[in-house]
C-alpha cells in the first residue's frame, strides 16, 4: 500500500543511507558506488528525499550518557483535549524535550501527551517537568523512569523482502 | 572516557544539527569551524571510536516512508520481564525497548508496514507468559522528534 509512494531506486538510496555512513572526504561517492549509481544521481535522489521530508535530518545523534545527560524520563501528561495542541507545541519548544507525541488513551490510562525529558540528574528531570507543569498549568503527570535499556536501535527500512 | 574540548563541543553541536547533503560534507563543516577537512574527519572518527556518537548519517521520517508506529506499554509479572523483553527485541520493527518503573513496566516502540502486521505482532506479544495487560498508544501527531544536546 505504501510502495507506490517510493520507487525502487529511492528504496536503494534509503538502504544505503541507513547503513554505516563512511567517514571519508567524499562519502557519497562510496555510497553511490555501492548501489551502482553515479554520485550526482545519488545526491540528487537524496536531496529529493530530504525535500519530501522522507529524510528527517542528516547529522549525528550523540550517546547522551557519554556527553553528560545521564538521566532521562518519559513524562506522560493528562492535558485537556481543547489545550492539547497548544500545550504540545509549548513543551516541544523546551530544549530539554527531545520527543513530544500525543497518544490515545484507555479507560484506566488517561495520559494523552508524552514528552521525553533529558537532564543531568533525576532531580533535574523532576525540576524540568515541574517547570513544564507550571508553565502549562497541567496538574496530572507521571514520570516513567527507565530501569533498563533492553534495546535501542535505528530502524532498517525496506529490508523485509530483500 | 576522555573529556570533550571546546573544539569537540563546537563540532558536535554543528554535527547534531546538520551534516550538509553535498559532495564534501565534512569539508563544509570544516569551513564553518575554520579548520581543514582532514582535521574534522580525524576528530569525528576519534569521537565515534570513543563512543560519543550513537549514530552519524541519515535519520528518516518513518511515517513519510510509509511505516506506521506506535508505543506499547506492558504490565508483566516481574519474573517474566526479561523473557518478554527478549521476545520483543527479536522483531526488527521494535526499535526502542525499556524497562520502566510503575504498573506498566515494559515500554517499546514498534514500526510496521501496516495495521495488519502491527495487530499480528501485538497479538503474539499479548499472549506471552507473564503479560497481564497491554496498552497500544497510537499517536495522531508527532510534535517533536529532535534529539539534540547543546554542549
Amino acid at each position: 500500500m505504501t510502495d507506490e509512494k517510493i520507487s525502487e531506486a529511492d528504496k536503494a538510496i534509503v538502504r544505503a543511507l541507513q547503513g554505516e555512513f563512511p567517514l571519508v572526504a567524499e562519502p557519497y561517492k562510496e555510497l553511490a558506488a555501492g548501489v551502482g549509481m553515479t554520485e550526482e544521481e545519488f545526491l540528487a535522489r537524496a536531496q529529493k528525499l530530504l525535500s519530501e521530508k522522507k529524510i528527517r535530518k542528516m547529522g549525528a545523534v550523540l550517546r547522551h550518557r557519554e556527553v553528560g545527560f545521564t538521566a532521562n524520563a518519559l513524562c506522560a501528561w493528562v492535558v485537556p483535549e481543547a489545550r492539547l495542541d497548544e500545550v504540545a507545541k509549548n513543551m516541544s519548544a523546551s530544549p530539554a524535550v527531545s520527543h513530544c507525541y500525543d497518544r490515545t488513551t484507555t479507560k484506566d490510562w488517561n495520559y494523552n501527551l508524552y514528552t521525553m525529558i533529558h537532564g543531568k540528574s533525576r532531580e533535574e528531570c523532576e525540576r524540568i517537568a515541574a517547570e513544564l507543569a507550571v508553565a502549562n498549568n497541567i496538574d496530572e503527570r507521571v514520570m516513567l523512569y527507565s530501569k533498563k535499556e533492553w534495546k535501542k536501535t535505528g530502524m532498517k527500512y525496506f529490508c523485509e523482502d530483500s | 572516557m576522555e573529556k570533550l574540548n571546546d573544539f569537540d563541543k563546537a563540532l558536535l553541536n554543528l554535527l547534531q544539527s546538520n551534516l550538509p547533503l553535498c559532495p564534501r560534507p565534512f569539508g563544509a563543516l570544516a569551513e564553518k569551524l575554520h579548520v581543514t577537512e582532514s582535521v574534522v574527519l580525524s576528530r569525528v572518527q576519534a569521537l565515534k571510536a570513543a563512543g560519543f556518537l550513537r549514530r552519524i548519517g541519515t535519520f528518516f521520517d518513518s511515517a513519510n516512508l510509509g511505516y506506521q508506529g506506535t508505543l506499547v506499554a506492558l504490565s508483566i509479572e516481574p519474573g517474566a520481564v526479561a523473557a518478554v523483553a527478549e521476545a520483543i527485541n527479536r522483531y526488527p520493527g521494535a526499535t526502542h525497548n525499556y524497562e520502566r518503573e510503575g504498573r506498566y513496566n515494559l515500554w517499546f516502540t514498534l514500526l510496521t508496514r501496516d495495521k495488519r502486521q502491527e495487530d499480528a505482532i501485538l497479538g503474539k506479544i499479548r499472549t506471552l507468559p507473564g503479560v497481564k495487560d497491554m496498552l497500544n498508544l497510537k499517536s495522531n501527531k508527532k510534535y517533536k522528534v529532535n534529539v539534540q544536546f547543546r554542549l
